[in-house]
This record gives C-alpha cells, structure tokens and sequence, in this order.
C-alpha cells in the first residue's frame, strides 16, 4: 500500500503506523465515564470507506487522516490532522 | 566425461557447444552444454528417472520444461548451499553441479518406500485424518516422526545458509511480466514512447515459446526478430530488463514483490556479491505477459518417465537439442500439439503415431502423418506399459471401442492451454471461464494492471504479438507518456482447434497432481465422501498445495469434480490464488536483516569507551548499554555489580543513561500541553526544576514515566524511559496534532542530540567541580534536589544539569552534545581519580533502583495503575489529563488489587526470583489463592541480601505479613516478609543532601 503524505508526498506503507478509526472524537472533560468509555472502546466495524489516523513516523511525523475502503485498500484521500505540520505564528 | 550425451542431437539448439560442463546427479558424473538447464543436461544423457514421489515412491521423470514442474526436484548443491526441491527444469548448468534425487532410499532404482504403492489403496485422500486420529498423544510421539520420514520432499542443509541477499526498490511508469512474444511487443510499445519500462523475466533467455516454437514475424525469422528487438530495447536508456527474475506476487497501491536470482546459476555467488535479490517494484502501470502453460490429459500411468508435456518435448527438442525419445508418440485433443510432431520429425526422431482425441483432424496434418508414415488413431491413451526406466508400450482405447497399442519411448500430452492466471487473480480475483478455449481466462485485473497475450487467452502468435503491442502502448499513454509506439509487429494465427478431455478412465493410477500423488480416484472418493466445493477439495486431498502450487493441475483437478457433481466447470469454479507464484526463499525476504543485523543496532555515545573498559553489552531494544564492568579478579557478574553499587554509595560512580528518550517541548502552551498528558501538573513546575511525571494510557493504564524539567518559560525538556522513546513521541503527536490542535506547542525528539550521564554518590559533588565551569554554583542553595538548568562547562561546552537522582544518592544528570558524550566519559574518568570514579552499568542502576523502590518496566507492565505503583496521590483532580476518567473505572480502583510493595526472603541466604507467584502462607498454591507475583529482584549490597519487588493483592495493608513465594517454573518454594518498597533511605535525605 502506498500513501501520499501531503508534506512528503507518495510513500511506502513501511514509513507509517496505523492507530484506527479517526471518527471518534476525545470527550469534553466533564464528560461521563459513559461517554469516555464509548470513545475509548467502541468501534464501527466498516466494510467500506472509513477514515483513519495515520502516523507518517518515518517520514515528517505528521498524523494524518486517511480515507481507505477496506475492502479493496483503495485511499480515497489523506488530510493533514488539525494541528499537523508549522503552526503559524500569531504576532 | 564419463558419459556421451547420448541422446543429444548433432545440430541445432540454442545451447553453446564450445562450452561443454561437467556435473554429477546421484554421485554419476555427465556433461552437457552451457546453456542448458539441469533437466535438458539429463535429457541429453538420456536419464529418465529423475526422483520418487512424494507418497507412493512412484519413479518419476521430467514432465515440462519450467517452473511449473511437479516432479524433477532434486537436492542441488551440497553442504550448506543444499537446497532441497529445486526444478531441474529451471536450474541452470553450470561447471561442477551437484544434484541429487529427493525421496528415495537407499538408491533411486531401487527404493525401499516404493512399496508403499502395494499398499496404495489404503493412502487415499483424507489417509492422515482418517489413520492417524487414536489415541491422540500417538501423534507427537510416533505417527508424525514416522510419517515425515517416509514422506517429504528432499532435506534441508541443516545449517546456515552462507549466502547474502539483497533488497531493492525500484520504480517505473510500466512493468510488464514476461518476455514471451506478447511481453516483447509490450515492452516495444511502451519503451518507444519514452516511458520507463521494467520487464521481468524468469528465464535467463528472452523469448518465451519463441525459443522454442519459433515463427515468422514481420516477415522473418521468429529469432532474428527476436536478436532485433533486444538489441532495440537494449539501446533504449529508460527500458530495464531483469532476465533471471520472477514476477511473484501483486500488492497495493501498484506495488509487486519479484525475486531476481543474480547468481544461481553458478557454483557460489562471487566474492562480496548476493545471490539473490528482493525486489519490490512501484509500477504505475503493468502487462501480465506470463503466458499459459500447458495442462495434462489425466489417464492411467501418466506419471510413467518418459511421460512429457508436449510443449515441454518441443521445447527440449528445438531449444536445447536434446531428444527426450527415439521413438515419439503424441496424445493430444488439440491442434497445436501437433506442433510437437513437427519438432520431432525435423529432428529426425522416429513418430509412433498420434492418438488424438478429437474426430477430426485437418488435411494439413493427414499429409504430415502419411509423409511420415505414422497412424493417426482416433480416441485416448488408457494405460502406460512402462516402469521406472520409461514408456515402453501405450494402450489406446479407440473411438468405437477397440483397442490398439502403440510402441514407443517417449509419448507426448496435450490437453490445451491454461492461461497464467496467478498475477491476475491475487487480489481475489476469480478467472473466468471461455468455452471456445475450454479454459480460465483474467476477469479484470487489479487496478493498473492488464494481461496481454497467451496469458488472456489469446494463443494465437499474431494475436500475441497485437495484444502486447495494444496493452504496452496503451498502458504508457496511461503512465503519461504520448504516442510513438510504432507498427505493431506482425504474424500469422495459428489454427485453433480443442475438443475438452480431462481425464481417460482406464486401470491404474491417473495422477491428477504429480507433486502431491492425487489421482482420478482420490477426487472421486473426496466427492463421494462430500468434500465437493472445491477450496475442501483442495485441502482434502491436498490438490494443488505443493511447491508447484498446482500449475499443472488444479484445472484438470476441479474438471473431474465437476464431472463426478454433474456441473459445469464455470459452476464447479477455482480456488483462491494466492502469492507466491514461485517458491521464494526466505533469505530473499529477510536480506541482509539477519544475524547482527536483524535489526539497527544503536551504540551510546561511550560506547567505544565502555568498549574499551572491557563493559559487558546488554540489548535493551535496539541499544547495546553497558551492563557492568568486570574487573580482573572478579568471579561473577554479581561481584562486579556488587562492587559498583558499593563504590556509588560510598563514592561516585556514573552511568551513560544516554538511551532515554528526550523530546524538547516548547511553545505558549507548552506548561498546558503537559498538563493534558501527564497525570500531574507541570503548569506550575518553576523556571529551572524538573519534576517527575507519569503518564497514563487513556484506559487508565500507566504508560510511561520520567524527568521533566522546565528551562525556560516557553520551553520544557521531557524525558521518557529508554523502551517507549519512540512510541511517546508518536502518542505526544497524536495529543498535540490530533487532539489539541489549539494549543501553541511544538515537539521536536533530540534523543540522539544529546549524550545524557547519570553522576551518583556522595562525591559527586567534588567530581562536577572539575568538569563544570568554577563559576557554576553547584551548593545545595545554588543548585538544590530537583534543579534544572543550563551551565557551562570547563572549556565552554554548555551543557544541562539537572539534579535529580535515581539511585537515591547524591547525584545529578549532565547533557552534553552527543558528540562530547565519549570526552564527556573520558574526562569523569581522569576527573574522578582522585574520588575513585567507578563506572556503573545497568545492573548497578538496576539494583539501585530496586534499592530505592522505584518502578520500572517490570512494574510499568501495561496492567497496572497509578495507584498500583504507589503513585496514585499524583493524579491530579484540579485538570483533564488522558486516562483520567478510565483510571476511575470501577476494577481500576478496587480495593483488592495487586499493588507494589517490597518483598525480603525469610532465610536472608536465599537468592530471590523475578515471576514467583505469591501465595498465602500455609496454603496450597492454586490459581484461587494466587495474589500476586515478584516483579524484580536484586542482590542488596546495602542490605547484604536478595531484596525484591511484586505485585501483592492489597499489598500496602499488609507490611510485615509472611507469605509464600511459589516457583513451580523453577521449582522452587520459600517464605517471604511483604515490606515497604523502599529499601534504602525512606526520608531521602541522601539525594538531597
């Protein structure tokens, strides 16, 4: 499989690590243990396009967010997490 | 020479005769031609008999003239470069090779297991599940050594394999697999329009069938075309061709796995050279120009010597000058076995006769069999009058009912075309079936790859030639490059003409799958005993899963079960196809990651002057650290590290502690980015300390722990354990980029920037003065337990101090560029003669530790909280932090969990162990009264006894307890006294002294 890193373009799967559905989004604090445990533990089983966190480790160590069908491994679009890659400096 | 070449012809042949070579098959010496292959050198010295089956012991001989060969495996090579199961027919010969037969004994004439073929009725399919069921523990003991005696396929060397091999990556705009005619008119294309081009080829010659089958191509002969397409593909600079090398398996994303043996072919590979190379190849787009390989007519004593694929006849015949027979006959349901017909009388071979199994046959070859005054006989081949020295008489059964025999020495099959369908399908395509071709054609391939030629089912030379010039044309327009392809090459279409016959009842054995001895029969009984589909079919009866992996027989296999279910092939339909498409070695896979280089290796920066000091080296990850340093006099590791304990406790010591990970956090809300993913707070940490942190996993678990220390308002510098280097920072960019996008902070891993030693012990105060700049203020006022911060030291180098102690002395941290880290070494060394400086490695720190009570890997094992490790009062409850709200989970705070405490045997001469499971005192062990386990252990200088850690079912509520310590692994028992975990100055008024 090979992924296009927006900051390094294409490469090879070797480069990154997979973590998994990038869907579920971290809980408020105050959130309930019910809440949290949902967000730590249930997951969507996809026969599909699903997205995921990507971690480009040998590469730029951006995470990144891939669109992947998992039946076929085909990636339909990979997106920079929200606060990957410089941030720009407020003056 | 010992032997003529018997059956070597006088001329023709693309073999060089100036190079005769000599090699040995079963300790017999013969000769033949450079050029040759193992199997065409026997062919020419007219040995039939190549090995013995796998099951039955049956005599065997060479069936094709590939690498989809099921029975001429030999053991080639000797010692450590024997390598069992390798195809004659794809070996090369080169001076002084060395092969055996597989699966004989004592000799291959005369083989003891041969009679297992008495007891053939009882070694039918499904014999292992049905024999070898009761009693079960026979299995281990005896059914299996028994039966991987008598069965297998060769031995392997036994010892390592001498040979280095290689890995590469390479990249093209199209790839295309096969140099046949359709693979050579692809790569044409493609290559005149300027496209870069990789075509892969598994013969060391290009050419395919036309090496052997020949032709005429735009008007001249199939090889001048062929010398005049290499030598224009050779000048194009973008077009690679890899001879030797088998396209073997289809990945994603346009990646495919090829093996290239770059030195097979001769004795051993040259000095500092490989003998084979991994390639993994970035393709944008690629022509499966593989072509078919032609399938067996299943009928009884079909797997007698002398028994050969048509095309493979031909091929020996036209390409290698080398008469597998002197008297011919072919069995054939199709027309373009007749070409073999041809091939042997332009050789001036004698033709018994063709038996063809169609009702017709064109006037063409009515002539040739009247020119050359053989019959043509009208029906199947029904039995093999033959044994382990060839064919000697074939039975016919005619169109009609009669019978007739033919005499001959060698006979001829074929049963049609099977296209390569393997590249094609590996991403789980099923093929297709086309009834005009009676055989599996692709149905789509995936994404960016296209079969072209025989291998798409077009048989035909012309249509070869147009296909491959269509797909390579077609596929560099895709890859981004224009027109130039050219004219296409142009030739005739042979005539096609196939009547389907898979399998000829008759009496005795028809083996269906040679490799694996399944016959007729064995299909017939798994249908009957209700293995009908076909992927239990294949397991069952083990069809089509030797090394051949069914090339010359899966079509035929499920053919007759479609037959015995009464459905039609397309119903009956294939197995999955899977890669690899030819055995590949693991050597290849692994390359040059084995031994000392299975993976990195990472060196401290002292590591040559640990070296030097004569440090014994421990793995710990990819580092190799200092794990003590023996001196001369010293008996065992323990004096040694008992010794260095000593010296930091009364002295100074200090330790390269160099593998932790260091990751630089800076940014506005760099205090608020560690707030979120620590336990504890660092908000609040003041310019110029550190602090201890934990962090937790966000179900509540403990992850990791360390140092970290505040330098400047905007800047912290955090440390991890030496394991989780690499995953904290992967964890920490998740935080900061994934979920905390907001905050202004930035992590940049400087653990190879910086060399890191721990400086320990009542002197080390003394020590640093003579290392670190005499302006520095390294008093207890100017520079108290906790401190952090940038000094200078003699000579100007700046470094980071930082006073914060792991062996509970006096001791302190120094950073100094990687680069100083060995004159850092150097330097306490000569500094600290006068204070008898002692290096320590990490056994002492390890004892130290334990000494101490800290927790470490053992302890931080992925099961335990915060609050198990004693360090549950840190849990801030003023903030969010990751795993705050999962570390509050009912089973994660109850009151009977096992928690660390310290553990000190009863009789104070016993050695402790790491794994003793803890059991109540006077009961008997068992998994309901297990309450814990010892998580380390050391030798205590300080306490001059074995001490411990472990994990004790409320454990804190019982210091004092006796209990009992169980060993079964060790088998080992004996009493110990719960302490507290803190050995060794519990006030801690050492380290800030």
């Amino acid at each position: 499989m090979r992924i296009t890193c927006p900051f390094c373009g294409e490469r090879e799967l070797g480069e990154f690590t997979y973590l998994g559905d990038a869907k579920p989004v971290r809980p408020a604090p105050g959130a309930s243990q019910d809440e949290v445990y949902d967000y730590v533990y249930l997951r969507d089983n996809v026969a599909g396009a699903m997205e995921e966190n990507w971690y480009h480790g040998g590469g730029c160590r951006a995470w990144l967010r891939v669109t992947r069908n998992t039946l076929t491994h085909e990636i339909s679009s990979v997106e920079p997490a929200a606060g990957a890659g410089a941030r720009q400096v407020v003056k | 020479m010992t032997s003529s070449q018997s059956n070597r012809l006088d001329t023709g042949g693309l073999i060089d005769r100036s190079q005769p070579l000599n090699f040995r098959f079963d300790g017999k010496t013969f000769s033949g031609f450079q050029g040759d292959t193992l199997a065409s050198a026997l062919v020419a010295n007219g040995v039939k008999l190549v090995g013995r089956s796998f099951k039955y012991h049956r005599p065997r001989g060479i069936l094709t003239a590939g690498s989809e060969e099921p029975n001429a495996l030999v053991e080639l090579r000797t010692g450590a470069r024997r390598e069992p199961n390798t195809k004659a027919t794809t070996a090369e010969l080169y001076e002084g090779l060395d092969a055996a037969s597989q699966n004989r004994w004592p000799s291959l004439a005369f083989d003891v297991m041969s009679v297992n073929q008495l007891f053939a009725p009882i070694f039918v399919a499904g014999f292992y599940y049905k024999t070898f069921m009761w009693p079960a523990k026979f299995w281990e003991a005896i059914y299996e050594p028994a039966i991987r005696r008598a069965a297998g396929l060769g031995r392997a060397a036994g010892v390592a394999d001498p040979d280095h091999y290689d890995k590469a990556w390479a990249h093209c705009d199209v790839l295309i697999a096969g140099s046949g005619p359709s693979g050579l008119a692809a790569a044409v294309a493609a290559g005149r329009t300027g496209a870069r081009v990789i075509l892969c080829e598994e013969d060391f010659a290009l050419g395919g069938r036309l090496l052997s089958d020949g032709g005429t191509i735009d008007g001249m002969p199939a090889a001048d075309w062929l010398s005049r397409t290499q030598a224009e593909l050779a000048a194009m600079p973008d077009v690679r061709i890899m001879t030797r090398t088998t396209l073997f398996g289809v990945y994603d994303g346009g990646t495919y796995g090829a093996v290239e043996r770059i030195n097979d072919h001769l004795p051993s590979p040259p000095e500092h050279q490989v003998r084979q190379r991994l390639w993994r190849i970035v393709a944008k787009r690629c022509v499966v120009a593989a072509g078919a390989l032609e399938r067996p007519i299943v009928f009884a004593g079909n797997d007698t010597p002398g028994v050969m694929m048509a095309s493979a006849m031909r091929t020996y015949i036209a390409r290698y000058a080398a008469a597998p027979a002197r008297r011919v006959a072919l069995f054939t349901n199709n027309e373009d076995g007749w070409r073999t017909v041809g091939a042997a009388l332009g050789a001036g071979l004698q033709v018994a006769a063709v038996i063809d199994a169609r009702a017709e046959i064109s006037a063409e070859h009515r002539s040739l069999a009247s020119k050359g005054g053989f019959p043509v006989l009208h029906g199947s081949v029904s039995g093999i009058d033959g044994g382990k020295n060839g064919v000697r008489k074939i039975s016919v059964s005619l169109t009609g009912g009669a019978r007739a025999e033919v005499e001959a020495d060698g006979l001829a099959v074929s049963g049609g075309w099977n296209p390569a369908v393997g590249l094609t399908s590996y991403h789980r395509g099923r093929p297709k079936w086309r009834d005009d071709i009676a055989a599996f054609v692709p149905d789509g391939a995936p994404p960016g790859m296209v079969a072209a030629g025989a291998a798409n089912g077009a048989f035909g030379l012309g249509a070869c030639l147009r296909e491959g010039f269509a797909a390579g044309a077609a596929a560099a327009r895709d890859a981004g490059h224009g027109s130039g392809s050219g004219a296409t090459p142009v030739a005739d279409d042979e005539a096609f003409s196939l009547a389907p016959l898979w399998h000829v009842a008759g009496k005795g054995k028809a083996f269906v799958d040679q490799q694996h001895d399944v016959t007729a029969s064995d299909i017939e009984l798994a249908q009957r005993e209700g293995f009908e589909s076909v992927e239990h079919l294949k397991r069952y009866t083990t069809l089509g899963m030797a090394t051949d992996q069914g090339k010359t027989s899966n079509v035929a296999g499920l053919a007759i079960m479609a037959a015995v279910n009464g459905k039609s092939i397309p119903e009956t339909g294939t197995t999955i196809y899977r890669p690899p498409y030819v055995p590949v070695a693991i050597g290849a896979f692994a390359g040059h990651h084995r031994d000392e280089n299975f993976h990195a290796t990472r060196l401290t920066p002292s590591h040559h002057w640990a070296a030097e000091q004569g440090a014994i080296f421990v793995d710990t990850g990819l580092w190799k650290r200092a794990q003590w340093y023996p001196r001369t006099g010293e008996k065992d590791w323990l004096e040694s590290v008992t010794r260095e304990v000593k010296a930091v406790r009364g002295g100074v010591g200090f330790c390269d502690v160099s593998t932790l990970g260091k990751i630089d956090v800076h940014g506005a809300d760099a205090g608020a980015f560690l707030d979120r993913v620590y336990i504890n707070t660092f908000s609040n940490l003041a310019v110029g300390k550190a602090r201890y942190g934990l962090m937790l996993r966000e179900d509540g678990i403990v992850y990791d722990d360390g140092t970290t220390s505040r330098l400047a308002e905007d800047h912290y510098f955090l440390t991890t354990t030496t394991a989780k280097a690499g995953l904290v920072m992967q964890h920490l960019e998740f935080c900061r980029q994934v979920l905390f996008p907001e905050l202004d902070v930035q992590l940049t891993s400087v653990s190879d920037q910086w060399a890191q030693f721990s400086i320990a012990g009542p002197r080390t105060r003394d020590l640093l003065k003579e290392i670190v700049d005499p302006s520095e203020d390294l008093s207890n006022e100017g520079f108290p337990f906790m401190g952090a911060r940038e000094v200078a030291l003699r000579g100007g180098i700046r470094a980071r101090l930082f006073r914060i102690s792991f062996s509970g002395e006096m001791a302190f941290e120094i950073s100094v560029p990687a680069r100083y880290g060995e004159a850092m070494a150097r330097n306490l060394m000569i500094a600290g003669k006068p204070f008898g400086v002692t290096p320590y490695g990490t056994e002492a720190l390890g004892v130290m530790r334990i000494e101490k009570g800290h927790v470490a890997g053992p302890e931080l094992s992925g099961t335990t909280t915060a609050a198990d490790l004693g360090l549950g009062k840190m849990m801030s409850t003023k903030k969010d932090f990751i795993g705050r709200v999962m570390a509050g989970r009912e089973a994660l705070v109850a009151a009977d969990r096992q928690v660390v405490v310290g553990i000190k045997p009863i009789d104070k001469a016993r050695r402790l162990r790491s794994g003793a499971h803890i059991i109540p005192k006077g009961e008997t062990p068992g998994p309901d009264n297990d309450q814990g386990y010892v998580t380390s252990v050391c030798f205590s200088p300080t306490s001059d006894q074995w001490i411990g850690l472990a994990l004790v079912e409320r454990g804190r509520e019982r210091i004092g307890e006796i209990v009992h310590a169980h060993d079964p692994l060790r088998g080992e028992d004996y009493d110990v006294e719960i302490c507290n975990p803190v050995f060794y100055d519990p006030d801690g008024g050492r380290q800030r002294g």
